[in-house]
Protein backbone atom coordinates (compact mmCIF):
# COMPACT_ATOMS: atom_id res chain seq x y z
CA UNK A 1 0.00 0.00 0.00
CA UNK A 2 1.55 3.14 -1.32
CA UNK A 3 1.03 6.23 1.37
CA UNK A 4 3.37 9.29 2.23
CA UNK A 5 3.61 10.93 6.17
CA UNK A 6 1.81 14.43 5.31
CA UNK A 7 1.47 15.41 9.47
CA UNK A 8 2.33 14.37 12.43
CA UNK A 9 0.02 15.14 15.17
CA UNK A 10 1.35 13.87 18.07
CA UNK A 11 4.78 13.47 19.53
CA UNK A 12 6.18 11.64 22.75
CA UNK A 13 5.35 14.18 24.88
CA UNK A 14 1.56 14.49 23.40
CA UNK A 15 1.21 10.83 23.98
CA UNK A 16 2.70 10.90 27.61
CA UNK A 17 0.63 13.85 28.36
CA UNK A 18 -2.78 12.45 26.77
CA UNK A 19 -2.49 8.98 28.53
CA UNK A 20 -1.42 10.75 31.74
CA UNK A 21 -5.12 12.88 31.28
CA UNK A 22 -6.73 9.96 30.54
CA UNK A 23 -5.80 7.80 33.04
CA UNK A 24 -7.44 10.52 35.62
CA UNK A 25 -10.52 11.10 33.98
CA UNK A 26 -10.80 7.36 34.19
CA UNK A 27 -10.21 7.03 38.03
CA UNK A 28 -12.27 10.53 38.43
CA UNK A 29 -15.38 8.82 36.77
CA UNK A 30 -14.91 5.56 38.27
CA UNK A 31 -14.31 7.41 41.71
CA UNK A 32 -11.89 4.99 42.18
CA UNK A 33 -10.04 1.91 41.62
CA UNK A 34 -12.54 -0.60 42.72
CA UNK A 35 -13.96 -3.17 40.59
CA UNK A 36 -11.75 -1.33 37.82
CA UNK A 37 -10.15 -3.46 34.87
CA UNK A 38 -8.28 -2.65 31.75
CA UNK A 39 -8.34 -4.77 28.49
CA UNK A 40 -6.61 -3.82 25.62
CA UNK A 41 -6.91 -4.73 21.88
CA UNK A 42 -4.48 -6.05 20.32
CA UNK A 43 -1.92 -4.71 18.55
CA UNK A 44 -1.37 -1.34 19.62
CA UNK A 45 -4.17 -1.06 22.43
CA UNK A 46 -2.05 -3.33 24.63
CA UNK A 47 0.97 -1.17 24.63
CA UNK A 48 -1.29 1.45 25.46
CA UNK A 49 -2.68 -0.19 28.34
CA UNK A 50 0.41 -1.74 29.50
CA UNK A 51 1.06 2.45 30.33
CA UNK A 52 -2.32 2.84 31.26
CA UNK A 53 -1.81 0.33 34.24
CA UNK A 54 1.45 1.84 35.19
CA UNK A 55 0.27 6.10 34.93
CA UNK A 56 -2.96 4.48 37.63
CA UNK A 57 -0.82 2.78 39.68
CA UNK A 58 1.47 6.14 40.45
CA UNK A 59 -1.63 8.09 41.26
CA UNK A 60 -3.60 5.70 42.79
CA UNK A 61 -1.16 2.86 44.29
CA UNK A 62 -3.23 0.45 43.08
CA UNK A 63 -2.81 -2.49 40.71
CA UNK A 64 -5.61 -2.61 38.35
CA UNK A 65 -5.90 -5.95 36.60
CA UNK A 66 -5.31 -5.73 32.33
CA UNK A 67 -6.09 -8.09 29.75
CA UNK A 68 -5.67 -8.85 26.22
CA UNK A 69 -8.49 -9.09 23.90
CA UNK A 70 -8.19 -10.30 20.07
CA UNK A 71 -10.65 -9.46 18.10
CA UNK A 72 -9.86 -11.66 15.28
CA UNK A 73 -12.50 -14.61 15.70
CA UNK A 74 -15.47 -12.26 15.88
CA UNK A 75 -14.73 -10.02 13.00
CA UNK A 76 -17.34 -9.39 10.48
CA UNK A 77 -15.03 -8.94 7.44
CA UNK A 78 -13.71 -12.51 7.74
CA UNK A 79 -15.81 -13.65 4.93
CA UNK A 80 -14.56 -11.12 2.27
CA UNK A 81 -11.04 -10.72 3.59
CA UNK A 82 -8.43 -12.44 0.84
CA UNK A 83 -6.04 -12.20 3.53
CA UNK A 84 -7.21 -14.21 6.58
CA UNK A 85 -5.67 -12.69 9.52
CA UNK A 86 -3.67 -14.89 11.94
CA UNK A 87 -5.78 -15.39 15.32
CA UNK A 88 -3.46 -14.72 18.12
CA UNK A 89 -4.02 -15.78 21.99
CA UNK A 90 -7.49 -13.59 23.95
CA UNK A 91 -5.29 -13.19 27.69
CA UNK A 92 -7.95 -12.32 30.47
CA UNK A 93 -7.23 -14.34 33.36
CA UNK A 94 -9.40 -12.92 35.79
CA UNK A 95 -13.68 -13.11 35.67
CA UNK A 96 -15.09 -9.94 33.95
CA UNK A 97 -18.41 -10.35 36.27
CA UNK A 98 -19.61 -7.14 37.94
CA UNK A 99 -16.27 -5.31 36.78
CA UNK A 100 -15.86 -2.02 34.82
CA UNK A 101 -13.78 -2.75 31.96
CA UNK A 102 -12.02 0.01 30.33
CA UNK A 103 -11.38 -1.20 26.99
CA UNK A 104 -8.40 0.38 25.13
CA UNK A 105 -7.51 0.95 21.70
CA UNK A 106 -4.95 3.03 19.13
CA UNK A 107 -7.54 4.64 17.30
CA UNK A 108 -11.44 5.00 17.00
CA UNK A 109 -12.30 4.90 13.24
CA UNK A 110 -15.09 2.98 11.93
CA UNK A 111 -16.52 1.39 15.41
CA UNK A 112 -16.03 -2.44 13.64
CA UNK A 113 -13.22 -3.51 15.65
CA UNK A 114 -15.12 -1.83 18.87
CA UNK A 115 -17.98 -4.04 17.73
CA UNK A 116 -16.39 -6.77 17.60
CA UNK A 117 -14.21 -6.77 20.98
CA UNK A 118 -17.65 -5.82 22.65
CA UNK A 119 -18.67 -8.98 21.60
CA UNK A 120 -15.92 -10.63 22.30
CA UNK A 121 -15.95 -9.74 25.90
CA UNK A 122 -19.42 -10.48 26.31
CA UNK A 123 -18.92 -14.02 25.55
CA UNK A 124 -16.22 -14.17 28.77
CA UNK A 125 -18.80 -12.55 31.09
CA UNK A 126 -20.86 -9.86 31.86
CA UNK A 127 -19.28 -6.90 33.23
CA UNK A 128 -21.04 -4.84 35.08
CA UNK A 129 -20.07 -1.82 32.58
CA UNK A 130 -17.55 -1.25 29.79
CA UNK A 131 -15.93 2.28 28.56
CA UNK A 132 -14.30 3.28 25.87
CA UNK A 133 -10.67 4.72 25.72
CA UNK A 134 -8.94 5.42 22.44
CA UNK A 135 -5.37 7.64 21.89
CA UNK A 136 -7.08 8.66 18.94
CA UNK A 137 -10.86 9.20 17.26
CA UNK A 138 -10.98 9.93 13.46
CA UNK A 139 -14.92 9.88 13.15
CA UNK A 140 -15.88 8.26 9.79
CA UNK A 141 -18.01 5.97 12.42
CA UNK A 142 -20.07 3.31 10.76
CA UNK A 143 -21.64 1.79 14.05
CA UNK A 144 -23.43 3.86 16.65
CA UNK A 145 -20.25 3.81 19.14
CA UNK A 146 -18.63 6.46 20.78
CA UNK A 147 -15.76 6.54 22.92
CA UNK A 148 -15.43 7.63 26.72
CA UNK A 149 -12.09 8.67 26.89
CA UNK A 150 -10.01 10.39 23.70
CA UNK A 151 -7.01 11.22 23.49
CA UNK A 152 -6.91 13.30 20.86
CA UNK A 153 -9.96 14.28 17.92
CA UNK A 154 -8.68 14.22 14.49
CA UNK A 155 -10.71 14.82 11.82
CA UNK A 156 -9.74 13.15 8.80
CA UNK A 157 -10.43 12.33 5.04
CA UNK A 158 -11.13 8.62 4.37
CA UNK A 159 -8.00 8.90 2.02
CA UNK A 160 -5.89 9.72 5.06
CA UNK A 161 -4.43 7.39 7.25
CA UNK A 162 -3.94 7.50 11.03
CA UNK A 163 -0.58 5.33 11.60
CA UNK A 164 -0.18 5.27 15.61
CA UNK A 165 3.87 4.36 16.45
CA UNK A 166 4.84 2.80 19.36
CA UNK A 167 7.66 2.44 21.23
CA UNK A 168 6.99 -0.97 22.14
CA UNK A 169 5.70 -1.86 18.81
CA UNK A 170 7.27 0.48 16.51
CA UNK A 171 10.00 1.64 18.19
CA UNK A 172 9.05 5.34 18.83
CA UNK A 173 6.10 7.07 19.83
CA UNK A 174 4.49 9.36 17.40
CA UNK A 175 0.92 9.90 15.88
CA UNK A 176 1.00 10.64 11.80
CA UNK A 177 -1.20 11.39 9.20
CA UNK A 178 -0.29 9.78 5.99
CA UNK A 179 -2.12 10.09 2.57
CA UNK A 180 -2.73 7.23 0.44
CA UNK A 181 -1.36 7.18 -3.01
CA UNK A 182 -4.22 8.50 -5.62
CA UNK A 183 -4.25 4.72 -6.89
CA UNK A 184 -4.30 3.27 -3.66
CA UNK A 185 -7.92 1.66 -3.29
CA UNK A 186 -9.44 3.15 -0.40
CA UNK A 187 -10.72 -0.18 2.72
CA UNK B 1 -1.98 -15.94 6.22
CA UNK B 2 -3.32 -18.70 4.84
CA UNK B 3 -2.70 -22.46 4.35
CA UNK B 4 -0.73 -23.42 1.19
CA UNK B 5 -3.61 -26.69 0.90
CA UNK B 6 -7.53 -26.22 0.87
CA UNK B 7 -7.34 -30.04 1.64
CA UNK B 8 -6.13 -31.40 4.68
CA UNK B 9 -4.59 -34.99 3.81
CA UNK B 10 -1.62 -36.00 5.09
CA UNK B 11 1.65 -34.71 6.65
CA UNK B 12 3.63 -36.68 4.04
CA UNK B 13 2.42 -34.12 1.33
CA UNK B 14 2.15 -30.93 4.03
CA UNK B 15 4.15 -28.16 4.27
CA UNK B 16 6.24 -27.29 7.70
CA UNK B 17 5.12 -24.11 6.60
CA UNK B 18 1.22 -25.13 6.81
CA UNK B 19 1.72 -27.08 9.83
CA UNK B 20 3.73 -24.51 12.27
CA UNK B 21 0.49 -22.33 11.15
CA UNK B 22 -2.02 -24.60 12.41
CA UNK B 23 -0.16 -24.97 15.78
CA UNK B 24 0.58 -21.67 16.53
CA UNK B 25 -3.53 -20.81 15.36
CA UNK B 26 -4.32 -24.25 18.05
CA UNK B 27 -2.21 -22.40 20.79
CA UNK B 28 -4.33 -19.15 20.62
CA UNK B 29 -7.52 -20.83 20.31
CA UNK B 30 -7.03 -23.77 22.77
CA UNK B 31 -8.18 -21.07 25.42
CA UNK B 32 -11.45 -21.13 24.32
CA UNK B 33 -12.11 -24.71 25.41
CA UNK B 34 -11.65 -23.72 29.07
CA UNK B 35 -14.08 -20.67 28.59
CA UNK B 36 -17.48 -20.71 30.66
CA UNK B 37 -19.41 -19.91 26.88
CA UNK B 38 -17.85 -21.96 24.60
CA UNK B 39 -18.26 -20.59 21.38
CA UNK B 40 -17.18 -17.89 19.71
CA UNK B 41 -19.23 -16.90 16.53
CA UNK B 42 -16.42 -17.31 13.99
CA UNK B 43 -17.84 -20.16 11.67
CA UNK B 44 -21.57 -18.89 11.70
CA UNK B 45 -23.54 -20.15 8.52
CA UNK B 46 -20.69 -22.89 7.54
CA UNK B 47 -21.88 -26.51 7.64
CA UNK B 48 -19.38 -28.94 8.34
CA UNK B 49 -20.12 -33.17 7.65
CA UNK B 50 -18.23 -35.88 9.31
CA UNK B 51 -18.81 -39.30 7.48
CA UNK B 52 -17.90 -42.16 9.31
CA UNK B 53 -16.91 -45.36 7.95
CA UNK B 54 -15.10 -46.56 10.53
CA UNK B 55 -15.60 -46.98 14.12
CA UNK B 56 -14.82 -43.55 17.00
CA UNK B 57 -15.14 -41.93 19.79
CA UNK B 58 -12.85 -39.10 19.81
CA UNK B 59 -11.94 -37.97 16.68
CA UNK B 60 -15.45 -37.55 15.52
CA UNK B 61 -16.52 -36.22 18.65
CA UNK B 62 -13.64 -34.09 18.72
CA UNK B 63 -14.21 -32.58 15.19
CA UNK B 64 -18.07 -32.12 15.98
CA UNK B 65 -17.34 -30.09 19.15
CA UNK B 66 -14.28 -28.41 17.50
CA UNK B 67 -17.02 -26.93 14.84
CA UNK B 68 -19.85 -26.33 17.25
CA UNK B 69 -17.33 -24.21 19.56
CA UNK B 70 -16.30 -22.04 16.28
CA UNK B 71 -20.77 -21.81 15.86
CA UNK B 72 -20.12 -24.04 12.47
CA UNK B 73 -23.54 -26.65 11.96
CA UNK B 74 -22.68 -30.14 12.04
CA UNK B 75 -23.91 -32.87 10.49
CA UNK B 76 -23.04 -36.38 10.90
CA UNK B 77 -23.17 -39.26 8.51
CA UNK B 78 -22.17 -43.33 9.13
CA UNK B 79 -21.39 -45.58 6.45
CA UNK B 80 -24.17 -47.94 8.05
CA UNK B 81 -27.12 -45.48 7.51
CA UNK B 82 -26.14 -43.73 4.51
CA UNK B 83 -27.44 -44.84 1.42
CA UNK B 84 -24.20 -46.52 0.82
CA UNK B 85 -26.39 -49.66 1.89
CA UNK B 86 -28.49 -49.15 -0.83
CA UNK B 87 -25.44 -49.45 -3.14
CA UNK B 88 -24.96 -45.86 -3.65
CA UNK B 89 -20.85 -45.17 -4.69
CA UNK B 90 -18.73 -43.31 -1.96
CA UNK B 91 -18.46 -40.24 -5.18
CA UNK B 92 -22.45 -39.96 -5.69
CA UNK B 93 -22.70 -39.47 -1.84
CA UNK B 94 -20.06 -36.76 -1.59
CA UNK B 95 -21.35 -34.94 -4.08
CA UNK B 96 -24.91 -34.79 -2.71
CA UNK B 97 -23.47 -34.00 0.36
CA UNK B 98 -21.70 -31.07 -1.49
CA UNK B 99 -25.25 -30.19 -3.58
CA UNK B 100 -26.46 -29.61 -0.39
CA UNK B 101 -24.40 -27.00 0.87
CA UNK B 102 -21.73 -28.99 2.94
CA UNK B 103 -18.65 -26.42 3.11
CA UNK B 104 -16.17 -29.17 4.55
CA UNK B 105 -16.54 -32.74 4.63
CA UNK B 106 -14.58 -34.70 7.25
CA UNK B 107 -13.99 -38.41 6.34
CA UNK B 108 -13.27 -41.67 8.21
CA UNK B 109 -12.43 -44.35 5.59
CA UNK B 110 -10.95 -47.80 6.16
CA UNK B 111 -9.66 -47.48 2.38
CA UNK B 112 -6.17 -45.69 1.93
CA UNK B 113 -6.29 -43.22 -0.56
CA UNK B 114 -9.74 -42.89 -0.21
CA UNK B 115 -10.06 -38.97 1.42
CA UNK B 116 -7.63 -38.11 -1.71
CA UNK B 117 -10.10 -39.58 -4.38
CA UNK B 118 -12.76 -37.81 -2.33
CA UNK B 119 -10.78 -34.42 -2.52
CA UNK B 120 -11.03 -35.03 -5.91
CA UNK B 121 -14.53 -35.18 -6.53
CA UNK B 122 -15.74 -32.54 -4.38
CA UNK B 123 -14.90 -28.49 -4.38
CA UNK B 124 -15.77 -28.74 -0.84
CA UNK B 125 -12.78 -29.05 1.74
CA UNK B 126 -11.64 -32.40 2.27
CA UNK B 127 -10.36 -33.52 5.79
CA UNK B 128 -9.09 -36.84 6.51
CA UNK B 129 -9.74 -38.14 9.53
CA UNK B 130 -8.36 -41.70 8.92
CA UNK B 131 -7.74 -43.29 5.78
CA UNK B 132 -6.79 -46.84 6.21
CA UNK B 133 -3.20 -47.64 7.24
CA UNK B 134 -2.39 -44.76 5.74
CA UNK B 135 -2.31 -41.54 7.79
CA UNK B 136 -4.30 -39.59 10.03
CA UNK B 137 -2.99 -36.27 9.82
CA UNK B 138 -5.17 -34.17 12.21
CA UNK B 139 -3.82 -36.71 14.82
CA UNK B 140 -0.23 -36.25 13.98
CA UNK B 141 -0.90 -32.84 14.50
CA UNK B 142 -2.63 -32.75 17.94
CA UNK B 143 0.53 -35.71 18.92
CA UNK B 144 2.83 -32.44 17.79
CA UNK B 145 1.16 -29.93 19.14
CA UNK B 146 1.03 -31.90 22.62
CA UNK B 147 4.83 -32.52 22.45
CA UNK B 148 5.57 -28.65 21.28
CA UNK B 149 3.76 -27.22 24.74
CA UNK B 150 5.86 -29.38 27.22
CA UNK B 151 9.30 -29.20 25.55
CA UNK B 152 9.07 -26.24 23.87
CA UNK B 153 10.15 -26.92 20.22
CA UNK B 154 10.21 -30.78 18.11
CA UNK B 155 13.96 -30.16 17.09
CA UNK B 156 16.42 -32.39 17.90
CA UNK B 157 13.86 -34.75 20.39
CA UNK B 158 14.34 -38.21 20.50
CA UNK B 159 10.69 -39.81 20.12
CA UNK B 160 9.92 -43.43 20.39
CA UNK B 161 6.50 -45.22 18.68
CA UNK B 162 6.37 -48.41 20.39
CA UNK B 163 3.96 -51.07 18.85
CA UNK B 164 2.41 -51.98 15.37
CA UNK B 165 3.56 -49.42 13.76
CA UNK B 166 3.09 -51.36 10.34
CA UNK B 167 -1.12 -51.00 10.84
CA UNK B 168 -0.54 -47.38 11.99
CA UNK B 169 -1.64 -44.34 10.17
CA UNK B 170 -0.98 -42.74 13.32
CA UNK B 171 2.56 -43.83 13.54
CA UNK B 172 2.60 -42.71 9.80
CA UNK B 173 1.01 -39.23 10.40
CA UNK B 174 3.53 -39.04 13.44
CA UNK B 175 6.53 -40.11 11.50
CA UNK B 176 5.86 -37.40 8.42
CA UNK B 177 5.30 -34.45 11.32
CA UNK B 178 7.58 -35.10 13.82
CA UNK B 179 10.73 -35.56 10.71
CA UNK B 180 9.89 -32.29 9.34
CA UNK B 181 10.52 -30.35 12.41
CA UNK B 182 13.57 -32.04 13.04
CA UNK B 183 12.78 -34.51 15.80
CA UNK B 184 14.55 -37.80 15.74
CA UNK B 185 12.02 -40.64 15.21
CA UNK B 186 12.46 -44.11 16.25
CA UNK B 187 9.88 -47.57 16.05
CA UNK B 188 10.10 -50.00 18.43
CA UNK B 189 7.73 -53.48 18.00
CA UNK B 190 8.01 -57.14 16.72
CA UNK B 191 9.35 -57.44 13.46
CA UNK B 192 6.12 -58.77 11.35
CA UNK B 193 4.75 -55.56 12.57
CA UNK B 194 7.71 -52.77 11.54
CA UNK B 195 7.37 -50.81 8.63
CA UNK B 196 10.12 -51.60 5.96
CA UNK B 197 12.14 -49.08 4.63
CA UNK B 198 12.13 -46.24 7.20
CA UNK B 199 16.08 -46.48 7.55
CA UNK B 200 16.11 -44.52 4.21
CA UNK B 201 14.04 -41.56 5.69
CA UNK B 202 15.70 -41.70 8.97
CA UNK B 203 13.92 -43.61 11.31
CA UNK B 204 15.62 -45.96 12.88
CA UNK B 205 13.60 -49.41 13.65
CA UNK B 206 13.93 -51.58 17.39
CA UNK B 207 12.89 -55.44 18.10
CA UNK B 208 13.45 -55.12 21.31
CA UNK B 209 11.80 -52.02 23.55
CA UNK B 210 14.09 -51.97 26.07
CA UNK B 211 16.99 -50.77 23.02
CA UNK B 212 14.93 -47.87 21.59
CA UNK B 213 14.18 -46.34 25.05
CA UNK B 214 16.89 -45.27 26.36
CA UNK B 215 17.10 -41.47 25.79
CA UNK B 216 13.92 -40.99 24.61
CA UNK B 217 12.58 -37.52 25.07
CA UNK B 218 8.73 -39.24 24.38
CA UNK B 219 7.19 -42.50 24.18
CA UNK B 220 4.65 -42.68 22.07
CA UNK B 221 2.22 -46.19 22.36
CA UNK B 222 0.16 -47.22 19.59
CA UNK B 223 -2.47 -49.46 20.37
CA UNK B 224 -2.39 -53.09 19.28
CA UNK B 225 -4.92 -53.65 16.48
CA UNK B 226 -6.58 -56.70 18.02
CA UNK B 227 -8.46 -56.96 14.48
CA UNK B 228 -5.06 -57.64 13.16
CA UNK B 229 -4.60 -60.51 15.03
CA UNK B 230 -4.65 -63.88 13.87
CA UNK B 231 -3.43 -63.04 10.47
CA UNK B 232 0.23 -64.73 12.29
CA UNK B 233 1.70 -61.76 12.66
CA UNK B 234 1.21 -62.33 16.43
CA UNK B 235 1.84 -64.94 18.67
CA UNK B 236 -0.46 -63.60 21.59
CA UNK B 237 -1.54 -60.84 23.31
CA UNK B 238 0.06 -62.06 26.51
CA UNK B 239 3.48 -62.75 24.53
CA UNK B 240 3.02 -58.97 23.08
CA UNK B 241 2.10 -57.81 26.56
CA UNK B 242 5.14 -59.63 28.08
CA UNK B 243 7.44 -58.39 25.62
CA UNK B 244 6.19 -54.70 24.29
CA UNK B 245 3.78 -53.36 27.67
CA UNK B 246 5.10 -50.02 28.42
CA UNK B 247 4.78 -50.12 32.15
CA UNK B 248 6.84 -48.18 34.88
CA UNK B 249 9.87 -50.74 34.35
CA UNK B 250 9.85 -50.17 30.94
CA UNK B 251 9.08 -46.49 31.11
CA UNK B 252 12.00 -45.15 33.82
CA UNK B 253 14.60 -46.61 30.65
CA UNK B 254 13.57 -43.64 29.30
CA UNK B 255 14.45 -40.10 30.03
CA UNK B 256 13.24 -39.31 33.59
CA UNK B 257 11.01 -36.27 32.23
CA UNK B 258 9.69 -38.42 29.08
CA UNK B 259 6.17 -37.83 28.50
CA UNK B 260 3.77 -40.62 27.79
CA UNK B 261 1.31 -40.54 25.16
CA UNK B 262 -1.25 -42.64 23.38
CA UNK B 263 -3.83 -41.59 20.82
CA UNK B 264 -6.15 -44.31 22.07
CA UNK B 265 -8.71 -45.83 22.29
CA UNK B 266 -6.41 -48.37 25.34
CA UNK B 267 -5.95 -51.70 25.44
CA UNK B 268 -5.06 -51.51 29.56
CA UNK B 269 -2.38 -54.15 30.63
CA UNK B 270 -1.78 -55.24 26.50
CA UNK B 271 -0.10 -52.41 25.15
CA UNK B 272 0.24 -49.84 28.14
CA UNK B 273 0.77 -50.43 31.95
CA UNK B 274 -2.46 -49.04 34.07
CA UNK B 275 0.25 -48.00 36.03
CA UNK B 276 1.40 -45.30 33.70
CA UNK B 277 -1.24 -44.56 31.65
CA UNK B 278 -2.94 -42.61 34.95
CA UNK B 279 0.84 -41.71 35.88
CA UNK B 280 2.46 -38.33 35.87
CA UNK B 281 4.18 -38.59 33.07
CA UNK B 282 0.94 -39.41 30.92
CA UNK B 283 -0.13 -36.81 28.75
CA UNK B 284 -3.20 -39.20 27.60
CA UNK B 285 -6.24 -36.97 28.27
CA UNK B 286 -4.35 -33.67 27.05
CA UNK B 287 -3.85 -35.08 24.15
CA UNK B 288 -7.69 -35.16 23.86
CA UNK B 289 -8.04 -31.63 24.70
CA UNK B 290 -5.77 -30.49 22.22
CA UNK B 291 -7.02 -32.62 19.83
CA UNK B 292 -10.05 -29.88 19.89
CA UNK B 293 -7.96 -27.21 19.61
CA UNK B 294 -5.92 -28.39 16.63
CA UNK B 295 -8.76 -29.25 14.78
CA UNK B 296 -11.03 -25.69 15.50
CA UNK B 297 -7.21 -24.51 14.28
CA UNK B 298 -7.79 -26.17 11.29
CA UNK B 299 -11.60 -25.57 10.65
CA UNK B 300 -11.02 -21.89 10.83
CA UNK B 301 -7.96 -21.68 8.54
CA UNK B 302 -9.88 -24.03 5.82
CA UNK B 303 -13.54 -22.31 6.54
CA UNK B 304 -12.88 -18.57 8.04
CA UNK B 305 -11.03 -16.80 5.28
CA UNK B 306 -13.10 -15.74 2.04
CA UNK B 307 -14.32 -18.19 -0.44
CA UNK B 308 -12.76 -17.47 -3.81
Amino acid sequence: MGAQTKAQIMDKEGIRRALFRIAHEIIERNQGVEELTLVGIRRRGVPLARRLQAIIREIEQAEVPLGILDITLYRDDLTTRMDQPLVRSTEVPFPLRGKKVVLVDDVLYTGRTVRAALDALMDLGRPQCIQLAVLVDRGHRELPIRADYVGKNVPTARREIISVRLEETDGEDAVVIEQLEPDAEVS
Amino acid sequence: MLLGTRDILSLREMSRDDMALILDTAESLREIIYRPIKKVPTLRGKTVVTFFHEASTRTRTSFELAAKYMSADTVSLSASTSALVKGESLKDTALTLEAMGSDCIIMRHGVSGSCHYLARMVDAPVINAGDGMHEHPTQGLLDMFTIRRHKGSLEGLRVVLVGDSLHSRVARSNIWGLSKFGAEVSLAGPATLLPEGMGAIGVKSFARVEDALPGADVVMVLRLQRERQGKGLLPSLREYARLYCINGRRLALAKPDALLMHPGPMNRGIEIGTDVADGPQSLITEQVTNGVAVRMAILYLLLGGASE
